[in-house]
């Protein structure tokens, strides 16, 4: 079949802003959004610049917002969304050629939260022990890939971009609810702070816009009544 | 082109599971960086699933020697042995010091790391399955990814993202650095570095169907192979059985490791009549020809008899949500298929590379097939061998191996460094890649000589000649296609002129990696007259330890491909007959 594509093209060489291309491809239903991209660059304008890697949802490169949400490429077939199919880069970060935005104000609100298991105590020399209950507590935030589809769908940080963002208080709940981890009191005290998950005003884009079915609202709830009793 | 400077101690390419692992042993004794042209969390040790095997003996009796054993016969005897003894002695101690590192492992009741059963692993020398893989759910290659990741992030680790290294710089046999690009501003960029490590994975996109990222092009093996160097075994190409069918996305061992099984069009189990004593979970290069075989015999499902069945609904919908949650997801997602209720279409997939840059054990990269060491190469992970899989890598093994072989890079990085002086490059040490760069820059475009047309035929024709089963027919006809493409290579052109993320350009060189990985297999292919592991030939279908008990070592020479033999080193186990 034939489906329309509009992507938002910016070449930062050529175009004082971002402007609209309509492409007419020939597609089957089956196949990925990223396919299409796929097409178009290979078959078409080998300058469109759009990450990817795995090509299955593993990785997080290709986040990108089509038909207004935002979703990785490799993850969503044609038959799944209506036609035309608008693609344009996720909101929020600088952009640098087409779909591909800079990463590294997201990268940095990650490291901030300290993304490291902090344990100053002897281990062992066998595993340190830790019952399958205790293992459950912060099972779903350790599948995150940092692919930024959260934060970049959160109004708030659209508006105060200094804001950790969804995706570092979902880092920051991996460590903080690990049974091994010594260290909640200090990652804690960073997510007290005006940019931390008090700003979060629970609308609920970065839950729907995971495309690890992480629970991310519910994480950053969590995170916040955890900081409540620290003192 | 703009040129930046830049002077390090050592420099690691690649920050999949193998270059983080190096970077967290060299990085406390020298001025470090690691290169990588993904971000690291984006690598594609991310996507292995599983899990990492060690004799941690947490359900059942297990002891290294086992692993060692399973290993040396997985391999059909080409591993060498001593190599895989390091190996399965270090399981034990990586996989502690990945949980010390955080790594949120599965648990047992008992609060131990879980382990579960995959494909030949066995306890007392092929008794029964053992359980010996070590997993966290069925995302475990993310985990070590991650964990190392955040390792790197706590001791400040220097990454160079998003560059990609195109050339390396040898002197009178000694490393002075590497060259790379700068995917967002199209900036060349000098590295002075005496130890180098190539950590950048596998090469699986030299097939159409592969379970690798579309960024596993073989550039480690690729700019060395450029250089002189050779590399080994590059006849073993693993194909993993079950790859979702046409899609060639991965779906883990792990899945028969908890019970699934593998059936025909008409619902036999057929690797019973293959694999009596260990059927489903018998060694990869086994079930993939068993479905090779059912396929051509006509017992393959759907319109085209092309694919068989991976059963999981006997499992158990708790099992699957607990145990295999990723890789149903990834049925649901991409074939719109309930695991629970109906099997899964599938077909073997390109997945491993078990030949790369030859090394030795400490990850020193050899320039022959004497042993003689390059100094301060290094290279560990997928793209090296070791070799530690022979000519078929267990599932499992090879997460292992880029933590061990990686930490042994990265001590071995450690120890040149102190022993050496720093080296300099002159500021025109770029200048070869610059020239190559501008040259496909100012070809005017044309759609024959694209990149995707002469990658997709390659992908076709290596699909169709050199996969799974081949012959001295289908193999010299390769060759010819392969120089075909190679003539057609050399007016390669792209229509993206401009420096910021110009990826076409990348896509343009990592071509020519492609088409290195192609001539290498191809020809160490038609050279083994033997079938041995993954490599099957239909006319020598013996394996033939006489003439054959060795590795090879494809050297570049010219445009074609001169090829060198080193005796596989033994050990504890003669070669006997492989049977499960
Ligand atoms: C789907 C799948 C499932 C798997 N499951 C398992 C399993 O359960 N158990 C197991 O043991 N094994 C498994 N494997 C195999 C195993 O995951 C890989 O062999 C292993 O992770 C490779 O790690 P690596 O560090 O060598 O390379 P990768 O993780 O592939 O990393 C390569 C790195 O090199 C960089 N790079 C490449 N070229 C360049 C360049 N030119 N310049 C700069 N950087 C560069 C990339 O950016 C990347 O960081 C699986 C493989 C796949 C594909
Ligand atoms: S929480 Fe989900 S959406 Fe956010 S970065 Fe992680 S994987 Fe992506
Ligand atoms: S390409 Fe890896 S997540 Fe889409």
């Amino acid at each position: 079949m034939d489906v329309k594509v509009n992507i938002l093209r910016y070449n930062p060489e050529t175009d004082r802003k971002g402007h609209w291309e309509e492409y007419i491809l020939e597609a089957d239903p089956d196949e990925r959004i990223l396919d299409l991209l796929h097409k178009v660059k290979w078959f078409d304008d080998g300058s469109l610049a759009f990450r990817r890697s795995c090509a299955h949802g593993v990785c997080g490169s290709d986040a990108m917002v089509v038909n207004g949400e935002n979703m990785l490429a490799c993850q969503v077939l044609v038959k799944e969304v209506s036609t035309p199919i608008k693609i344009e880069p996720i909101r929020g970060l600088p952009v640098i050629k087409d779909l591909v935005v800079n990463m590294d104000s997201f990268f940095d609100s990650y490291k901030k939260v300290m993304p490291y298991l902090i344990n100053d105590g002897e281990p062992g020399e066998r595993e340190r022990l830790q019952s399958p209950e205790d293992r459950d507590r912060f099972e779903d935030t350790t599948k995150c890939i940092l692919c930024a589809a959260c934060t970049t769908s959160c109004p708030v940080f659209w508006t105060a971009d200094t804001y950790v963002g969804p995706a570092a208080i979902v880092n920051a709940h991996r460590f903080v609810f690990d049974s091994r981890d010594n260290a909640s009191k200090q990652r804690l005290e960073i997510l007290k702070d005006v940019d931390g998950a008090f700003r979060c005003r629970t609308a609920f884009n970065c839950t729907s816009a995971c495309p690890r079915g992480i629970q991310v609202t519910k994480a950053i709830e969590d995170v916040k009544r955890e900081t409540l009793t620290i003192n | 082109m703009k040129v930046i400077k830049h002077s390090f101690d050592g420099v690691i390419v690649g920050a999949g599971g193998a270059g983080l692992r190096a970077a967290i042993e060299a990085a406390p004794h020298m001025k470090l960086a690691v290169i990588t042209k993904l971000y690291p969390t984006r690598s594609h040790t991310g996507a292995a699933q599983g899990g990492m095997s060690a004799a941690l003996a947490n359900v059942e009796e297990d002891n290294w020697n086992w692993h060692a054993f399973d290993t040396v016969k997985g391999s059909d005897y080409l591993a060498d042995q001593p190599a895989v003894d390091i190996l399965c002695k270090e399981a034990i101690d990586s996989v502690v010091e990945l949980e010390h590192w955080g790594l949120p492992f599965s648990r047992l009741e008992n609060g131990k790391i879980a382990q579960r059963r995959f494909g030949g692993h066995t306890v007392k020398e092929g008794e029964a399955p053992a359980f010996r893989a070590c997993y966290a759910a069925d995302r475990t290659g993310h985990m070590i990814l991650q964990t190392l990741y955040q390792k790197c992030v706590s001791m400040g680790v220097t990454f160079f993202d998003e560059f990609q290294v195109l050339d390396i710089k040898i002197d009178d046999g000694v490393c002075k650095g590497v060259i790379a690009y700068e995917v967002a501003t199209g900036d060349i960029h000098i590295f002075e570095a005496r130890a180098v490590t190539f950590a950048t994975g596998g090469f699986g996109k030299i097939y159409k169907v592969s379970s690798n990222a579309h960024s596993l092009t073989g550039d480690g093996p690729g700019i060395l192979y450029q250089k002189g160097i050779p590399l080994e075994d590059m006849e073993f190409y693993q194909f993993h059985p079950t790859g979702i069918y046409r899609l060639g996305i991965l779906l883990s061992e792990a899945a028969r490791g908890e019970g699934g099984i593998l059936r025909n069009k008409d619902g036999e189990r057929f690797m019973e009549r293959y694999a009596p004593s260990i059927k489903d979970l018998a060694p990869r290069d086994m079930v993939s020809r068993a479905i090779a075989t059912e396929i051509s015999e006509g017992n393959g499902a759907g319109p085209n008899n092309d694919f068989v069945y991976l059963d999981l609904t006997h499992l158990g919908a708790e099992t699957i949500k607990q145990k295999l949650p990723d890789i149903t997801d990834f049925v649901r997602t991409y074939v719109k298929i309930e695991p629970i209720n109906d099997p899964i279409p599938v077909q073997p997939t390109a997945h491993y590379a078990m030949g790369g840059i030859p090394t030795d054990v400490n990850a020193k990269v050899l320039s022959d097939e004497t042993g003689t060491v390059l100094p301060g190469v290094y290279s560990a992970g997928e793209s090296a061998c070791v070799s530690v899989h022979g000519a078929n890598r267990l599932g499992t093994n090879s997460l292992l191996d880029i933590v061990v072989f990686g930490k042994r890079a990265g001590q071995s990085m450690v120890d040149y460094v102190s022993s050496t002086k720093p080296m300099t490059l002159s500021d025109n040490a770029a200048e070869d890649l610059t020239n190559k760069i501008e040259n496909l820059m100012e070809k005017d475009h044309s759609l024959e000589f694209s990149v995707p047309r002469i990658r997709e035929e390659l992908q076709d024709t290596m699909e169709e000649n050199a996969k799974i089963f081949r012959t001295e027919e289908s193999l010299e006809k390769q060759t010819e296609i392969l120089s075909d493409l190679r003539d057609r290579y050399q007016n390669v052109t792209i229509s993206d002129k401009g420096k910021v993320f110009n990826t076409e350009l990348l896509e343009a060189i990592e071509l020519e990696y492609l088409l290195d990985m192609s001539d290498t297999t191809v020809a160490s292919a038609l050279h083994r007259k033997e079938s041995r592991g993954a490599h099957s030939r239909v006319d020598h279908v013996e394996r033939d330890d006489k003439n054959w008990l060795k590795h090879s070592f494809a050297f570049k020479n010219g445009d074609s491909v001169k090829l060198e033999y080193k005796d596989v080193e033994l050990g504890n186990y003669e070669p006997k007959e492989r049977k499960y």
